[in-house]
């Protein structure tokens, strides 16, 4: 965006008839730019974090790229085995690979996360830009049922819709994705109450607009961006979330690799392998953290 | 013209030494590349019991230049090469520690913004006790007894009640007096008021600008008055430094700048002034063969309540009658509050009025609902005070000139662009500016692209609301010319609020006035103003700035 806003500024200034009126606004927005533009140049963090998702976006779809071992089935006598040339991050109690186990465990966690985040971004927005542009009675109606929602502590929430709807990655994505809805619903209606009350929103009506243009043309656009920098930032929770599921038992039956599965099984070898449940952590850590960072960045991007 | 002010000197020598000798001060902002420079090489000097006004359009460098003096520039501001002596010694290149020790003391700001300059979460008595807190000045007791005396000295009334209050429950003119307690707490030897004024309406903005002047004779007290209105350097300042990109263009005694200027910037400045005493031009007076036979907007009788909790009622415009003659130009004037947005809301139809008649075009605006309603909008149109709102910023400009064609009609793709180039010509903005969005363009061609979305349906009434309120005064001036040409073209019905009596006396045939939502006087805008009909609209037009001591100065 400040990228725009200096090509746009430097451009300006060939239309010589017009007047080159430097208003305040713009000239606050040209100190903006000004300030963030060495932000412009390289932001370690930020090419971290996409180097991160990129390679556990790799893992989830290719798998077999980076490792010959199977994540399922272990190598007989070779139980516990510390880090080594063989092994990179040592075997588990049956045999299996870590390594092995992690990169394969990146498809379920990652889907896992996207299927969560998806259940509550299309429900949490459908909600809320529902509330937020009907206002009045439907508005109420539907926000305390998300006041409701939100009351319940969320683990408790998830594990509870695990139950009713039985054990399985799929299954227990749903219920962390239902547990994000009240957020979701809460941001887009504060969100398109903004946007609303804007000076642009009464223009369309004024110029003749109908709602549903107006809804579509001018409230969506405006309102979705930060929804979007929230749904990258859920998509970290997801997977923290997932995995919490998962060292419970209540997400992937083993030997399914998951991510909190992997920690979960580990915990009993901690004196003897703790890298066994250190790695996974981190692994869950960095992927967290780099959905933040990106998230974040979205967020900036927006103002 | 002498002075206009009386200065109190003690005596020569020391009226002579100045209080601030700014000496070729060179300022820039750290960019990614290289410094871009704002301030270039600026020097002027204030002396005691002086006013200096440093007058520029926003961009000039004039706000820059006055936070370099007090030591609080953005992070990434420079202040390159120059002295800034105080006193005369050089603070120039003083640390923020030191700077803190005269701070306050020895040199204070009013800031521009009395609504966002105050912490919410003090009372009143806590922020004004708090400067003089900082610089030790005696016991608690004490500290709180000039709380008081100083509340009272800028001229609030019940002053120990004032002082328990917290910023929200006092009106901005009351908030910007506090801010003054606090500027002059000191007594120090220089106040940098840096657009005091520009947020506050015109009467309040008098009494303010007097205030200053009162505590300024009584304490000998230099003052550096940031101003982008040459009316208010006009009344106010002995001196004035005329100020563009970053550049002195003059100064010189404000009488002689004022008088015979120079430069060819001031010149242009000094014309499209609205508030020095000048009237519409002869060439845009029109023949009355232009003006129609019929009424292009009646109101009559007009009432809008709003609920106010669940029983009280505030009643926002009372009994509010009027008729505007098809291509001409009624003015709503009033201050913040008056109920003239509010008027202007229930002609366009966003309002459903209490009580009353509304008629544009013959149509009875309060009658329509729905689909009639959304057709009616092709009849009258608004015009928005803030052009950086009233743009969807996602949308290119072609996208926003283009979007009422789309809502009414089935106009083929090539005359939709047709259309909207037209328009645009028309508003005299280039056609490259199609692709771009708001962002890319200054306020003054936003504001273009405002009008010409407003006219791209052919509507018959356009409601300007404050619409030129935002702008600087030669773009103001510019949209002013272009509203006007475009009346005559278009034989268009302009319906101008605003609190600006002096942008009214230009631009309008006749005017309504409103105080408290009533209307107190009603006419063709020269019997208005030469002959008011009411103690408030005397007052509002005395309140114009530019007009003190009989100054009425005459430009080509």
């Amino acid at each position: 965006m400040t990228g725009l806003n200096t090509i746009g500024r430097s451009s300006l200034r060939d239309d010589a008839d017009i007047p080159a009126s430097a208003s305040k606004a713009s000239t606050h927005t040209s100190l903006v730019a000004h300030r963030l533009k060495p932000l412009r140049g390289i932001q370690p963090g930020l090419v971290l974090s996409w180097s991160v998702m990129a390679v556990v976006v790799l893992w989830a779809l290719f798998p077999q790229w980076f490792t010959s071992y199977s994540a399922t089935v272990g190598v007989a006598r070779q139980q516990l085995r510390a880090p080594s040339a063989e092994h990179w991050l040592g075997t588990d109690a049956l045999g299996r690979d870590l390594l092995a186990r992690i990169i394969y465990g990146a498809g379920n966690s990652l889907s896992g996360a996207l299927v969560a985040v998806g259940v509550g971004l299309v429900v949490g927005t459908t909600l809320g830009i529902v509330a937020g542009s009907a206002r009045g009675r439907i508005d109420v109606a539907i926000m305390r049922c998300v006041d409701v929602l939100l009351s319940i502590p969320q683990l408790l929430l998830s594990l509870s819709i695990v139950i009713l709807l039985g054990f399985g990655i799929v299954n227990a994505a749903i219920a962390v994705g239902i547990t994000s809805i009240a957020s979701f619903a809460r941001l887009a209606r504060s969100e398109v109450v903004r946007v609303r009350a804007s000076d642009y929103v009464e223009a369309a009506f004024g110029s003749g607009g109908t709602f549903s243009r107006v809804l579509l043309r001018h409230i969506l656009p405006n309102s979705l961006t930060s929804v979007i920098a929230f749904a990258a930032l859920q998509l970290g929770w997801a997977i923290l979330t997932i995995s919490t599921l998962g060292f419970l038992g209540y997400g992937a039956p083993p030997p399914t690799p998951e991510w909190g599965l992997l920690i979960a099984e580990g915990r009993n070898y901690l004196a003897r392998a703790w890298w066994l449940t250190t790695v996974p952590g981190v692994v869950v850590i960095l992927v967290v953290l780099s959905a933040n960072r990106i998230s974040q960045s979205f967020g900036k991007a927006r103002a | 013209m002498t002075t206009t002010i009386n200065i109190k000197p003690v005596s020569t020598d020391v009226s002579n030494l100045p209080v601030l000798e700014i000496s070729k001060l060179t300022v820039g902002y750290l960019g990614n590349e290289a410094l871009q420079r704002v301030v270039h090489e600026v020097s002027l000097v204030v002396r005691p019991g002086e006013v200096v006004a440093l007058v520029g359009e926003s961009g000039s460098g004039k706000t820059t230049m006055a936070q370099a003096v007090i030591g609080l520039l953005a992070e990434n501001g420079r202040l390159e090469a120059g002295a800034v002596r105080l006193n005369g010694a050089d603070i120039a290149g003083w640390s923020q520690k030191q700077l803190d020790t005269i701070r306050g003391s020895k040199i204070t700001l009013i800031p521009q913004d009395p609504t966002s300059s105050l912490n919410p979460v003090k009372t009143i008595g806590a922020q004004v006790a708090e400067v003089l807190q900082i610089h030790r000045q005696g016991s608690r007791a004490e500290i709180d007894e000039r709380v008081i005396k100083l509340l009272a000295l800028v001229g609030l009334s019940q002053p120990e009640l004032r002082a328990k209050q917290y910023p929200h429950e006092l009106s901005g003119g009351m908030r910007q007096r506090v801010l003054i307690a606090i500027a002059v707490a000191l007594r120090p030897a220089l106040i940098i008021a840096d657009e005091p004024t520009s947020a506050l309406d015109v009467t309040v903005q008098k009494r303010i600008l007097d205030l200053i002047d009162e505590l300024r004779r009584e304490y000998g007290t230099a003052v550096l008055l940031v101003t982008h209105d040459l009316g208010v350097a006009a009344d106010r300042a002995n001196h004035t430094v005329v100020l563009k990109g970053g550049r002195i263009q003059e100064e010189g005694p404000t009488a002689e700048v004022l008088a015979s200027p120079r430069s060819d910037y001031t010149r242009k400045l000094l014309a499209d002034a609205p508030s020095l005493g000048k009237t519409r031009p002869a060439s845009r007076k029109r023949s009355p063969r232009l003006v129609g036979r019929d009424d292009a907007v009646v109101v009559k009788n007009l009432v809008q309540d709003f609920a106010v909790g669940r029983r009280d009622v505030f009643r926002a415009v009372d009994n509010v009658s009027f008729t505007v003659r098809r291509g001409t130009t009624h003015a709503i004037v009033g201050e913040s509050g008056s109920g003239k947005t509010t008027t202007a809301r229930s002609i366009v139809g966003f309002l459903k009025p209490t009580t009353g008649r509304i008629l544009v075009d013959g149509i009875d605006v309060t009658s329509l609902r729905g689909e009639n309603l959304r057709r009616f909008r092709k009849t009258i149109q608004l015009v928005y005070q803030n052009p950086f709102t009233s743009l969807d910023p996602r949308q290119t400009i072609f996208q926003i000139i283009e979007e009422p064609l789309l809502n009414f009609g089935s106009l083929p793709r090539e005359d939709r662009a047709r259309k909207v180039q037209a328009i645009l010509e028309r508003v005299g903005l280039p056609q490259s500016v199609l692709t771009r969005r708001p962002h890319a363009l200054s306020g003054g061609q936003l504001q273009r692209v405002a009008i010409a979305r407003a006219l791209v349906l052919d509507p018959q009434v356009l409601v300007l609301d404050e619409a030129v309120s935002a702008l600087d005064v030669t773009v103001q001036a510019q949209i002013l010319t272009l509203l006007d040409e475009l009346q005559r073209a278009l034989e268009l019905t302009y319906l101008f609020i605003s609190h600006d009596l002096a942008v009214v006396r230009q631009i309008s045939d006749t005017v309504s006035v409103l105080h408290n939502g009533r209307q107190v006087d009603i006419g063709p805008v020269e019997d208005v103003f030469q002959r008011p009909g009411s103690a408030y609209t005397r007052e509002l037009i005395s309140a114009i700035p530019g007009q003190r001591n009989g100054n009425q100065y005459s430009f080509p």
